[in-house]
């Protein structure tokens, strides 16, 4: 397989993960469908890794996943410490993360 | 090859429609396990084999663990989505972007003339993408940003346990909550009630029934044995 493949997939998975934010409310869904857009870029970092046949791309990959999996956590810190509160979880009622 | 790239392709986007799509968090999360091991799939295919092992260590494993269990605690099943609701205007207008931004990365990714991007890449070393060949970059050219994302995860970490740690997170309608139940004991005046403290949960005080006074209940039961 040529790499344009991967990248073909790799630029529909962002254009999902970008519908998919801009469409759900729950903020859960919402992380899981940033998920989505980092993971399509990894997919490309690792399609230009193997096209180069340079290792540095998957080292950017790696890195991609450590950033991922602090959004992670801080993003669902954040829905719990909203659901302690009793505030809503949905998105287009949280207008403020302020207090 | 072409067989597998496309099933673990239609494989991928399937489980990212699914995610984009479904009613349930939970399922959405079940959705995007699929997604995940299909696209270190296709990492395999494309000659990283470390990557892929820990995509599925890592992502597939540990990090779709902590949402499950968050989606678990926190619910919000069956909320309305905004795809099966009126907003069918913003609907239409985050698909119309999601198509502009499809069409711009795939002009932006293939229009660049790179010779190589119509080629199976370049002729690949024997360790290419081995764990040893990953140690060797992380450890020796890429040292700085190893220990950089190493930080960052400290730092997040501290970060979630500060953002839910219970001394922090305390609800903010403390008047609301003492206007529902009025005759309730603090058992922790530093804390409201049913914010689960631990007499609260073995002895079920708190909201419902005041808490007793133990030094007049010793001082009667005392009595009575005597």
């Amino acid at each position: 397989m040529s790499i344009s493949w991967f990248l073909v997939v790799s630029a529909l998975m962002f254009a999902l993960g970008a519908i998919g934010v801009l469409v759900r409310r729950n903020p859960l869904v919402v992380l899981l469908c940033l998920e989505l857009m980092l993971n399509a870029g990894n997919l490309a970092l690792i399609g230009f890794s193997r096209m180069w046949g340079d290792g540095g791309g998957q080292i950017f990959a790696i890195v991609v996943m450590v950033v991922a999996a602090c959004e992670v956590a801080i993003g669902l810190g954040i829905v719990v410490a909203l659901y302690r509160r009793r505030l809503p979880i949905d998105v287009d009622e949280l207008r403020e993360l302020a207090g | 090859m072409e067989f597998f790239f496309f099933l673990f392709a239609i494989v991928a986007l399937a489980g990212a429609v699914g995610v984009v799509v479904l009613r349930n968090p939970f399922y959405c999360v079940l959705a995007l396990v699929v997604h995940l091991i299909a696209l270190a799939l296709l990492f395999l295919l494309l000659e990283a084999q470390f990557v892929a092992a820990a995509q599925i260590v890592v992502y597939a494993g540990a990090v779709m663990v902590l949402y499950v269990f968050v989606v678990a605690y926190v619910g919000g099943g069956d909320r309305p989505t905004l795809l099966w609701r009126a907003g069918a205007r913003q609907r239409a207008l985050a698909i119309a972007f999601g198509l502009v931004v499809f069409v711009e990365l795939a002009i932006a990714l293939l229009g660049t003339g790179l010779q190589a991007l119509d080629t199976h890449g370049a002729k690949l070393s024997a360790d290419y993408g081995s764990p040893g060949q990953i140690g060797k970059l992380l450890l020796q050219d890429y040292l700085l940003p190893f220990e950089l994302a190493s930080m960052l995860l400290l730092i997040a970490a501290i970060g979630a346990v500060a953002l839910v740690g219970r001394r922090g997170g305390l609800p903010a309608d403390e008047e609301a909550l003492a206007e529902i139940t009025p005759d309730r004991t603090l058992v922790d005046p530093a804390r409201p009630a049913a914010t689960g403290t631990m007499a609260e949960a073995v002895a079920g005080y708190g909201i419902t029934t005041p808490m007793p006074d133990p030094q007049t209940d010793g001082r009667t039961l005392r009595e009575e044995h005597s």
